[in-house]
């Protein structure tokens, strides 16, 4: 078979599945599964172009999801005139002295190189005034933001902009906190990426849940605004009735639909550039130079490339992508839930979708992305009805046949663990292997 | 003087107490993933899940104890439980490393890869244990909870601020000072501990004085088993079991290995230490001590906390960061196993 025929194939047993869904559960839940596997393929599109392009391992992919997350936020709500009249101007400025400290910090640690000893306590004392000069500003006015009506709004609101614009504010806002970690990071050895990559998604999670006054914390953020048109605004619409009418279907499932499709039209047209973009920059020369730095740092290096540069660069790409990803799947909930983020679903299941998928390969990823959101999915029905099919012989009232009907819902964190296992044992090049080039 | 006393017993209280028994625990993981990283080389993800599963046997083992009437009086019956735990941890530690990292041993993969693979088996037992236990929280500490009450404290002293121990915080202590003893021990005056730190050390100049390096493996999964499990139950005792926390315990147990040096036994218990500490220091609200010491009038208003506790964990990411941007090889570097 040649590899054209397989992608097809491959995508081709893809769309079966879905239509599966399509007609045996229903088309609103097959579409729902069609536009996260659309956010999926995206994110581990991301995810690709650090591991697949150039080898590193980022532990933190759900940690960018949320800042993603948090732009749509900020970029689409209405802002709160009162919380900014109570402590805007006092938060502000307050985040401004902190950003002032940490610029002094920057450059006490610059320019104090030759001063042994002495140039981590001045460091140290800049960085701790700075700290108690913000705190001191910042806290009254987050306070004051926090007090007005805590149950509607207590946080300062963002910018009422449209949402779409959220996309691209969630990859700016991924791509500088990729930049930071990969400035600590990177250059030391891999694992260490790994692990602060880990930490610091944890980090932006835990800001998240607590700053109140920036995103309501665990009182999330609820109805934000939507690129698509509402389902009871179509359901009025006299096209709509009518087509609902000839398809035999009723209408509000036709209005949920056309909202739904309308959502996978915009995924699909962002994964469309996002694939090109990344297909684009593999065939460049810049992507020839990632797989050759990928392949042997060390001959690379002898070649004059700056490896830490280009494991800085990648790594900011990768992240802005799943950046938007993540503000595409918040706009999608149209709600931000902070507690929702999760590192088993947001960070190791892509890991799970690129490994299978293939790494270094694009549409591999995008497949993988596919595959793996579709049966982490259908995992649930699948292995209930697994668990029904190997209890039967028991009592109905067994304890034991109770627990398994139960807990079966946990099988799919075994099922994606053995699957990783397998594909890295048995089909380390994954679905669609990178191929020679 | 009264006012420095009472200080020092709210301290005692809120932060040092609390910090021994948490920094106890917080070691005695990080060397677990210290030993796997100096003989096997990788960062294992799956340590956290593997804590999580010798605690999950050694709380159903209680249960089936407890539910023949057997107890330790006082001690929790978990202590009894526990070498069944162990033993079954060291049980699925050989079987994994059968199963699943062998194979990359044999074929000399990067550690990179090794990591992703740990990952797998991290999904795997994470799915296995939901699926035993379920989702939720298991309290198992059947013993007397307190060694010393705050207010047995207050009588015998007549200070203003009790001091209260609890029992699995004692017990976490005196457990890890055994282990640690014990692990020194054999590292240091056995030769299976010595052919590990020579294989640690230079693998190629250990085969060549023929040091069986699968033999070298096994020990290790075997002390890092037997240490997870005691980690994870511990942890269990002294707060509760939840499948859930043991993701988050993961990151703090890195700091402390890397923190400390990894691949470093006594870099890893000064590491866990260092982070249970400065955890709770960085988030213990300093309101009531300065008012005992400051002088009368000069009491300060907010609760004078540097980080509010919700961001606790976070700590040991700062720290993690420093260290890596000041010294990336750790505090006590240059000595491995």
């Amino acid at each position: 078979m040649t590899p054209r025929a397989k992608h097809l194939s491959l995508f081709g047993m893809m769309a079966l599945l879905l239509i599966m869904v399509g007609l045996l559960q229903s088309w609103n839940v097959a579409l729902t599964i069609l536009n996260l596997c659309l956010i999926s393929a995206i994110m581990t599109l991301g995810v690709n172009i650090q591991w697949g392009y150039a080898g590193l391992f980022n532990a933190g992919v759900m940690g960018f999801t949320a800042l993603g997350g948090l732009a749509a936020v900020l970029v689409s709500v209405p802002a709160v005139p009162e919380a900014w009249q109570a402590g805007g101007s006092r938060t502000m400025l307050g985040l401004c002295f902190g950003g002032i400290s940490i610029g002094i910090a920057v450059v006490t640690w610059l320019k104090t190189a030759n001063w042994g000893k002495n140039r981590y306590w001045l460091t140290g004392a800049v960085v701790a005034a700075g700290y108690a000069v913000m705190r001191v500003t910042v806290d009254p006015g987050i306070a004051a933001i926090e007090a007005v009506e805590p149950a509607k709004t207590g946080f300062l609101g963002g910018f009422g902009l449209p949402i779409l614009f959220a996309w691209l504010v969630g990859g700016a806002f991924a791509a500088g906190a990729a930049w930071v970690v990969g400035k600590i990071a990177l250059g030391l050895r891999s694992d260490y990426l790994a692990i602060a990559t880990l930490g610091i998604s944890e980090i932006i999670i835990y800001f998240l849940k607590n700053e109140d006054w920036l995103t309501r914390g665990v009182k999330n953020v609820n109805g934000l605004p939507r690129p698509v048109p509402y389902e009871i605004d179509l359901q009025s619409a006299v096209w709509i009735q009518t087509w609902a009418e000839r398809l035999g279907i009723p209408v509000i499932e036709a209005s949920s639909i056309i909202v739904k499709l309308s959502y996978a039209a915009l995924f699909l047209s962002v994964l469309l550039v996002v694939f090109w973009l990344s297909e684009t920059a593999l065939k460049s020369p810049w992507g020839r130079m990632m797989r050759a730095i990928r392949d042997n740092e060390i001959a690379a290096s002898a070649m004059g490339k700056d490896i830490t540069w280009r494991h800085l660069q990648v790594f900011v790409l990768g992240s802005a992508v799943v950046g938007i990803a993540g503000a595409m799947l918040t706009t999608l909930d149209g709600q931000f839930t902070p507690a929702s983020y999760q590192p088993l679903r947001f960070t190791f299941l892509i890991w799970v979708m690129v490994i299978v998928g293939g790494s270094g390969n694009n549409l591999g990823a995008v497949i993988g992305g596919f595959v793996i959101w579709f049966f982490w999915i259908e995992a649930e029905p699948i292995g209930l009805a697994l668990m029904d099919l190997i209890t039967a012989g028991m009592d109905t009232d067994s304890a034991l046949r109770h627990h398994l009907m139960e807990n079966a819902a946990h099988m799919r964190l075994m099922t994606m663990g053995l699957v990783l296992l397998l594909a890295l044992r048995f089909a380390p090049q994954g679905l669609i292997p990178e191929g020679k080039r | 003087m009264t006012d420095f006393l009472n200080a020092l017993a709210l301290m005692s209280n809120f932060a040092i107490v609390p910090g021994l028994a948490y920094g106890s625990q917080l070691a005695l993981g990080a060397l677990g993933v210290t030993l796997v990283y100096g003989v096997l080389r990788f960062s294992n993800f799956a340590h956290g899940e593997i804590m999580s599963f010798g605690a999950m046997v050694t709380i159903l083992v209680t249960w089936a104890l407890q539910a023949r009437g057997i107890n330790l009086g006082p001690l929790p019956t978990a202590l009894l439980a526990l070498p069944v735990g162990i033993a079954i941890t060291i049980g699925l530690c050989l079987v994994t490393d059968r199963l699943v990292y062998r194979y990359y041993r044999q074929t000399k993969t990067q550690p990179v890869t090794y990591l992703i693979v740990s990952v797998g088996v991290m999904f795997f037992l994470g799915g296995l244990i939901r699926f035993i236990i379920g989702p939720n929280d298991q309290v198992f500490n059947d013993g007397t909870r307190f060694i010393m009450k705050a207010s047995a404290f207050k009588e015998m002293t007549g200070l203003d601020q009790g001091l209260a121990i609890k029992a699995s915080q004692s017990i976490t202590v005196v457990t890890a000072v055994i282990i640690v003893c014990v692990l020194f021990w054999f590292l240091n005056k056995t030769r299976a501990g010595k052919s590990m730190r020579a294989y640690s050390d230079n693998e190629d100049l250990a085969l060549l004085s023929g040091i069986n390096p699968e033999r070298v493996v096994m020990i290790t999964w075997i002390i890092a088993g037997a240490l997870a499990c005691i980690a994870g139950t511990l942890y269990g005792l002294d707060k509760s079991y939840k499948p859930f926390t043991f993701l988050q315990l993961l990151l703090p147990i890195f700091a402390s290995a890397i923190v400390g040096g990894i691949g470093n036994p006594f870099g890893a218990i000064a590491g866990g230490f260092v982070i249970a500490f400065s955890e709770l220091f960085v988030t213990f609200a300093y309101k009531k001590v300065l008012a005992y010491l400051l002088p009368i009038g000069f009491a300060p208003d907010g609760l004078v906390q540097l980080l509010s506790t919700d961001y606790k964990f976070s700590v040991s990411f700062m720290i993690l960061v420093i260290v890596l941007l000041i010294k990336p090889t750790g505090l006590f570097s240059g000595r491995t196993l």
